[in-house]
């Protein structure tokens, strides 16, 4: 986006749908607050239990969700390496969980169309770690706890506390999606 | 006849799937070091310079450099005058892979079923391939390779009327599609020739090769060159955010093939791409 200043934004997490509407695609946004992670084998624990009429493992409303496992933690340090996964994997399932108020998602790569459109419905957004930059993100994260699905090891639901972890907005409330604009913005 | 105990197996195995993981070799380094130069996105430079300092903080601390610390891929070229003493050279490089991910704090990624999906714990079997070399040493690659960018990975079975045309845009469909998945700036892997499995294998050599080594043969050489400028050209750009640094290397492996085909392959890399390398 040649000319346009980005916003960099301080929001605290779990957030509600006032907060959503105000991130708009491209800005850089340093999240302090409460996370939690899931990944594939959570996902799918999580939406059949749903499928069953269950209650899911954690409270999902307003908060966010990151897409990643880590790596183990030495010892004295909270966690191991810990940047995100490709978040289309995880496309089957996030409609059903951003329809029951999970506010967003953290992680890197295209989102279905059916995604998009959830994200507009419920006022959510869909937000990008740096990929591969697991060592640096791993910083930002202050403690990190295991709070359900412990049998799945690096794929299990970990509670994280984080302090100005950084991320940038892809796909935001109105639908916008920065994969698509920025790359216009430098295809020659 | 020279003899070597497998324990030397298992002990280099080991160190280089830690290494591989924590220190990305020179060549990496410095294409990262160039494109953020040359870069011209600022949210793609801001995200260059998060990346070299995600580098520093691996190599101090001791933190892998991305959590995907990959299935354990490695090539073994053993000397035909190489005998093996002590057990089963397999064994020695499951086991060296063992050590590595469980002590050295790695990620175990590996499930032991494709479906049932079971892990298994630490990270073995490592995908291995053999080739039989002259002289009385073993030469061993690590590649740990991580599967946000291998899953964008394809194969094209061209005809041969596609020609080098056809290659190119099979080459940069792939890229175009990867996207901000591969977690860009990638390392473009290519195999053209052979047989269906042997292009594959190719592509996956082909990241292995140093990115600032260019292919002995001209008319391929030039085709990595101007591969790289037109990736570079797609817009897509660190973190696939948008820029002018998507690729760091297009690095091309050759075979001859069968008079009715003209395989292609293209392993995709991100710009974590690993490779440790020694003899013994």
């Amino acid at each position: 986006m040649e000319g346009m200043v980005f916003m960099d934004k301080y929001i605290t997490v779990p957030f509600d749908d006032k907060t959503a509407k105000e991130l708009k695609s491209g800005d850089y946004v340093y999240l302090t607050g409460t996370i939690y992670t899931a990944r594939d084998a959570a996902h799918k624990r999580m939406y059949e239990a749903l499928e069953r009429g269950e209650k899911l493992p954690i409270d999902i409303k307003n908060n966010v969700i990151y897409y990643m496992g880590p790596s183990p933690a030495r010892e004295g340090r909270p966690i191991g390496s810990s940047g995100p996964t490709t978040a289309s994997r995880m496309d089957k399932y996030a409609p059903a969980l951003l329809d029951l108020g999970q506010r967003g998602m953290i992680g890197k790569g295209k989102r279905s169309e059916a995604v998009r459109e959830s994200i507009m419905r419920n006022d959510a957004v869909y937000f990008a770690a740096v990929g591969g930059a697991g060592a640096l993100l791993s910083k930002s994260i202050v403690k990190s706890e295991v709070v359900a699905y412990e049998d799945l090891g690096t794929e299990a639901i970990r509670k994280l506390e984080v302090k100005d972890f950084p991320v940038i907005v892809v796909i935001d409330n109105e639908g916008n999606n920065l994969y698509e604009t920025a790359i216009k913005d430098y295809r020659e | 006849m020279r003899c070597i105990h497998v324990d030397e197996i298992v002990k280099n195995v080991k160190e280089m799937c830690i290494e591989a993981n924590h220190f990305l070799s020179k060549d990496v380094d410095s294409a990262l070091s160039y494109a953020q130069q040359s870069e011209k996105s600022p949210l793609g430079q801001q995200i260059l310079n998060q990346l070299r300092e995600n580098l520093e903080i691996a190599g101090e601390d001791m933190i892998p450099i991305c959590q995907d610390t990959g299935m354990a891929v490695i090539f073994l070229e053993v000397g035909q005058e190489v005998h093996i003493e002590g057990g089963l050279l397999t064994d020695a490089v499951n086991e060296g892979v063992r050590r590595g991910y469980v002590e050295g704090f790695l990620r175990k990624s590996v499930v032991g079923d494709p479906l049932i999906r079971e892990n298994t714990k630490d990270n073995t079997p490592a995908v291995i391939h053999y080739n039989i070399v002259a002289g009385d040493k073993i030469k061993i690659t690590v590649a740990p390779k991580g599967f946000g960018s291998e899953n964008m990975s394809r194969v094209f079975m061209l005809k041969p009327a596609d020609g080098a045309e056809g290659v190119k845009e099979a080459i940069l469909t792939a890229v175009r599609d990867a996207g901000p998945n591969a977690c860009p700036p990638m390392v473009v892997g290519v195999g053209i020739g052979g047989t269906f499995e042997k292009c594959a294998l190719m592509a996956k050599q082909a990241l292995t090769r140093s990115l600032d080594e260019r292919s002995e043969i001209p008319y391929i050489k030039e085709m990595e060159e101007e591969l790289l400028m037109r990736i570079n050209k797609s817009g897509i750009g660190p973190g696939g955010l948008g820029g002018s640094t998507t690729a760091l290397a297009v690095n091309i492996n050759t075979y001859p093939t069968h008079i009715a085909g003209l395989p292609v392959a293209v392993n995709i890399c991100c710009h974590v791409n690993r490779h440790c390398i020694r003899e013994i």
